[in-house]
């Protein structure tokens, strides 16, 4: 594990969001070291797609602090914090499937200038991901689950993210896909890319990631190196299915 | 034959003003799910616009060709019609942008009525001559049929701004971002997309289309009036609607479809009914198409869904 920097480069202190007056995070306090791939998990509706889209900026914060990189964020709208470094995968993909593979690739690199770099990454993602160049003028919306989610994580990193929030890359995908598409992740993490990980598959999220960091009805209540948490009881009980 | 070539002609031509007055209204529906009624009220800004440039450009130098005249005139009324456009989207429907969907159209109808008193007050309630820059006199490329120059300007003007928008939407980043927004505004703003800047983009481009528009309608038919908006909006939401609202393709097809049906239905209505009714009624056209449309096939020629965004 490399050594930790003295700052993060995020930090959720007591983060707190709501949907017209309910609150789905409530106080949540999480921190992500430069070049860490760490995951969030946690039941349904336990506040972790909230969290990652409070931390992208597409939802407004009923208190508390985002911090990048040192500074406040909290204020700052979404396609700015993109142009930051923070790229999302949303929650169900978000595919415009009107707009072709190429499009939707293309549509990651819109606040770059660099033509020659967006040209050179964009060979880099058709090398991680040779199904997806096979399919570069079709329309996204006739792909299946497991090509959109790739193109989905393609279009993020045409951002050149520095810090990537995933939310359940491998929902409804056959296994074969989940692990192609953990593949992908891993290897975007050795590349130098924080991570920070949603997933409901508890299992292979804990075994990809450092640390993990368990969120229950808004809050976290554990937190602690992938393995510990693998091993840890109420852990297996709760997410792996397994009866303590 | 004759009258069905003639038809034919004056169809193409009212046809291109209505698709042009229908894409301003579909991208904004595309990209807002927002029918903008006072979209057809630009147009008449637009025209009035351009009527004052004429007249004060008549007064002070009355030597001036007439094209020149007509391209200034445009220069004034197409970025008069852009702020009004994006002063609407700012001022009012951003800010309905999360309400239930009939208070941004009941605001749109109150915008509507706001432009309409507006012009009412500062160009009265007379209907004004519109000069006719553009030669009226008909030739005759067939033998009895009539086509004048400012109907080939139209027709040509109208063609060469549809080409340049399908280019814009469809090969620039710009156009990119707008298609994204139209399908997802909250991932589009993930990719980096200023969506308010891209919407408030559409708003004038579409009243841009509008100012065009209504130059031509009224150089067409020679008169301008604070409420000549009405009824061309109301027909290109109906080629709008007709083509697939939301869908540009569809916004140019319904357009030309309807001034076909209109024009061809004005030539022969008299005989249809063996005179009880004759061309003055050809303004039913159009709505007899529109009840057609949201009764047999609500999603119209090209549109491929009519569903809620979330
Ligand atoms: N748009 C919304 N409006 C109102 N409530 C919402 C909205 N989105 C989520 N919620 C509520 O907020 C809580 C947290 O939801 P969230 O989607 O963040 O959970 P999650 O951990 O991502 O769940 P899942 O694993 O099912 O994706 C839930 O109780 C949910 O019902
Ligand atoms: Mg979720």
């Amino acid at each position: 594990m490399p050594t930790k920097p003295a700052s993060p480069l995020l930090q959720l202190l007591n983060l707190q969001v709501s949907y017209g007056g309910i609150q789905a995070v409530k106080g949540v306090d999480l921190e992500l070291f430069k070049g860490e791939l760490v995951c969030l998990i946690g039941a349904n509706g336990a506040g972790k797609t909230t969290t990652l889209n409070a931390i992208a900026g597409v939802l407004p914060l009923a208190g508390g602090e985002i911090r990048y990189n040192d500074v406040k964020i909290n204020a700052i709208p979404a396609h700015k914090r993109l142009r930051q470094g923070i790229a999302l995968v949303p929650e169900g993909r978000g595919i415009f499937t009107r707009l072709t593979v190429e499009e939707n690739l293309r549509m990651g690199a819109y606040s770059r200038r660099d033509q020659d770099g967006i040209e050179a990454d964009l060979e880099k993602v058709y090398t991680m991901l040779p199904r997806v160049k096979e399919r570069l003028a079709q329309v996204a919306g006739t792909l299946s689950g497991g090509e959109q989610q790739m193109v989905a994580i393609g279009r993020a990193l045409l951002s050149r993210p520095k810090l990537l929030l995933l939310d359940e890359p491998s929902m409804g995908l056959a296994p074969l896909v989940v692990e192609k598409i953990f593949e992908v992740v891993q290897s975007v993490a050795k590349e130098g890319v924080t991570i920070l990980l949603v997933e409901q598959n508890a299992n292979l999220a804990l075994e990809f990631s450092q640390r993990g960091y368990v969120m229950e009805s808004g809050k976290i209540t554990l937190t602690g190196s992938g393995n510990e948490l693998l091993a840890d009881p109420k852990v297996r009980e709760a997410y792996l299915g397994e009866v303590a | 034959m004759e009258t069905l070539i003639q038809q034919v002609v004056n169809g193409l031509v009212i046809g291109s003003v209505y698709a042009l007055i229908a894409l301003g209204y579909t991208m904004v529906y595309g990209i807002l799910g927002l029918i903008n009624f006072a979209h057809g009220d630009v147009l008449m800004v637009g025209a009035l616009t351009a009527l004052q440039t004429m007249l004060f450009l008549m007064g002070v130098a009355p030597g001036m060709s007439p094209v020149v005249m007509l391209t200034i005139a445009l220069m004034v009324a197409i970025p008069v019609c852009m702020m009004i456009g994006f002063t609407m989207e700012r001022l009012a429907y951003r800010r309905l942008r999360n309400a239930p969907r009939l208070a941004p159209l009941i605001t749109a109808i109150g915008m509507s009525f706001l432009l309409q008193t507006l012009a009412m007050i500062l160009w009265g309630r007379n209907y004004h001559t519109f000069p006719q820059l553009i030669s009226t006199t008909p030739m005759q490329p067939i033998e009895g049929v009539f086509v004048t120059p400012v109907q080939i300007f139209i027709v040509v003007a109208s063609a060469l701004i549809m080409i340049g928008l399908t280019l814009l939407v469809n090969k620039t980043r710009m156009g990119r971002a707008m298609r994204a927004t139209a399908e997802n505004h909250r991932v589009a703003s993930l990719m980096g997309v200023d969506t308010n800047a891209v919407i408030a983009f559409t708003f004038v481009i579409g009243a841009a289309l509008a100012a065009v528009a209504g130059v031509m309608y009224a150089s067409n038919y020679g008169i301008a009036h604070y409420g000549m908006g009405f009824m061309p909006g109301l027909k290109a939401f109906t080629a709008a609607v007709l083509g697939g609202i939301g869908n540009m393709g569809g916004a140019m097809l319904g357009g030309i479809l309807l001034g076909l049906v209109e024009s061809l239905g004005a030539g022969y209505i008299e005989h249809l009914t063996f005179g009880f009714l004759n061309s003055s009624y050809q303004d039913i056209f159009a709505f007899i198409i529109l009840g057609l449309v949201l009764i047999f096939k609500p999603t119209g020629l090209l549109g491929e869904r009519v569903s809620d965004r979330a």
